[in-house]
């Protein structure tokens, strides 16, 4: 992912956080501004984006607030959609062997999806693990995620239309090429457009908060099994 | 009315509570307490896929809803940029030169007043 002449791990970090940094300061925005319009105080939305970390869950939070639901029904859709957490941040592990547990820890403090994404696939290109680079790469993610949110929950009328910049297409883009870098065998792309078609057709038929982890854990499941099947014919 | 509105914020910051809760131990728990070096190879060999299945999962849900709608046709920005970027990121495998590209295709097509 990165270039081949070895910059500093300081620089590494900042590398791979700039496109998520792209696209976490007009998504942060966004949040700021729905929060503050659903009547969430700026602050309360401050301290989301620095608690919480994620997207998905933080607007959810937000709408539903908005709407007036009960907490109790607010807290299980957040649950919902962060079940895709969990297999990230075991998948992680294989990757974390030998570092203290506290470090883990607070790697794991710093996972999205998107720090999830640019650190497994530099790992799995033969990248080395450099906890400066891993660390570097999470805090300045959050910091745009938490600029974007301060900007929008107290000085939202600032910015009116993100969309004439392309940024609303930077996290999608990401994903896309991370996606690709990902395809390592013919079984991976296979996988991947199956579980793609899969997450698409459950979004569609309704399913908006479910429809990542399931699509994920069965795609991941099918892979497993063809991968078992190869290996013993052997 | 301040009697309403203090334990409507009570509610909040209960609320806030247990969302930042079943956010972070998501996220650190399995990070934390796994053995990523004793698992077992099935498991091992599932978590091989996570990476790539959750990625797809994702951009499928980007890239094939614009605007909110499901919407397969050229009036969808995102697919019709992304089509020729997945090209260029599989003939090129270039991160940063795919983005890019990615980018400025949104930008001049919104520029020119295509979408």
């Amino acid at each position: 992912m990165e270039q081949a002449s070895t910059p500093s791990p300081t620089l590494l970090g900042l590398k791979r956080a700039l496109p998520i940094v792209l696209g976490y300061l007009p998504v942060g925005f966004a949040f700021g501004v729905l929060a503050v319009k659903n009547g969430i105080p700026p602050t309360v939305a401050l301290a989301m984006s620095i608690l919480m970390f994620s997207g998905s869950g933080q607007l959810i939070f937000a709408g539903m607030w908005g709407a007036q639901a009960s907490s109790l029904s607010i807290i299980a859709a957040v649950a919902i959609v962060n079940l895709r957490y969990l297999l990230q941040s075991a998948a992680e592990t294989p990757w974390l062997v030998g570092l203290p547990r506290l470090q883990r820890f607070l790697l794991g403090l710093g996972l999205t999806d998107e720090t999830f994404a640019v650190h497994v696939t530099a790992l799995q290109k033969g990248w080395p693990r450099n906890l400066t680079t891993l660390f570097v790469c999470n805090h300045v993610a959050q910091l745009g995620w938490v600029g974007g949110t301060v900007l929008g929950a107290f000085c939202g009328e600032l910015v009116h239309d993100v969309r004439p910049l392309g940024l609303d297409y930077a996290l999608p883009v990401m994903f896309l090429a991370l996606l690709v870098l990902q395809c390592l065998s013919r079984l991976h792309v296979l996988v991947a457009l199956f579980t793609l078609a899969l997450a698409v057709g459950l979004k569609y038929l309704g399913m908006t908060q479910w429809n990542i982890a399931l699509a994920t854990i069965i795609g991941a499941s099918l892979g497993a099994m063809l991968v078992t099947r190869e290996k013993r014919y052997d | 009315m301040t009697e309403i509105a203090s334990s409507q914020n009570l509610l909040m910051y209960l609320c806030l509570a247990g969302c930042v809760a079943v956010t972070v131990l998501p996220k650190i728990l399995p990070v934390t307490f796994l053995h990523g070096d004793s698992l077992p190879p099935l498991f091992r060999r599932w978590l091989d896929f996570v990476p790539v299945a959750v990625m797809a999962a994702l951009v499928g849900s980007e890239v094939f809803f614009y605007e909110g709608q499901f919407n397969l046709g050229v009036s969808n920005l995102f697919l019709m940029v992304s089509l020729p970027t997945v090209l260029l990121a599989w003939k090129s495998q270039n991160y940063f030169l795919t983005i890019a590209v990615g980018l400025v295709l949104v930008i001049l097509a919104r520029a020119v007043g295509l979408y």
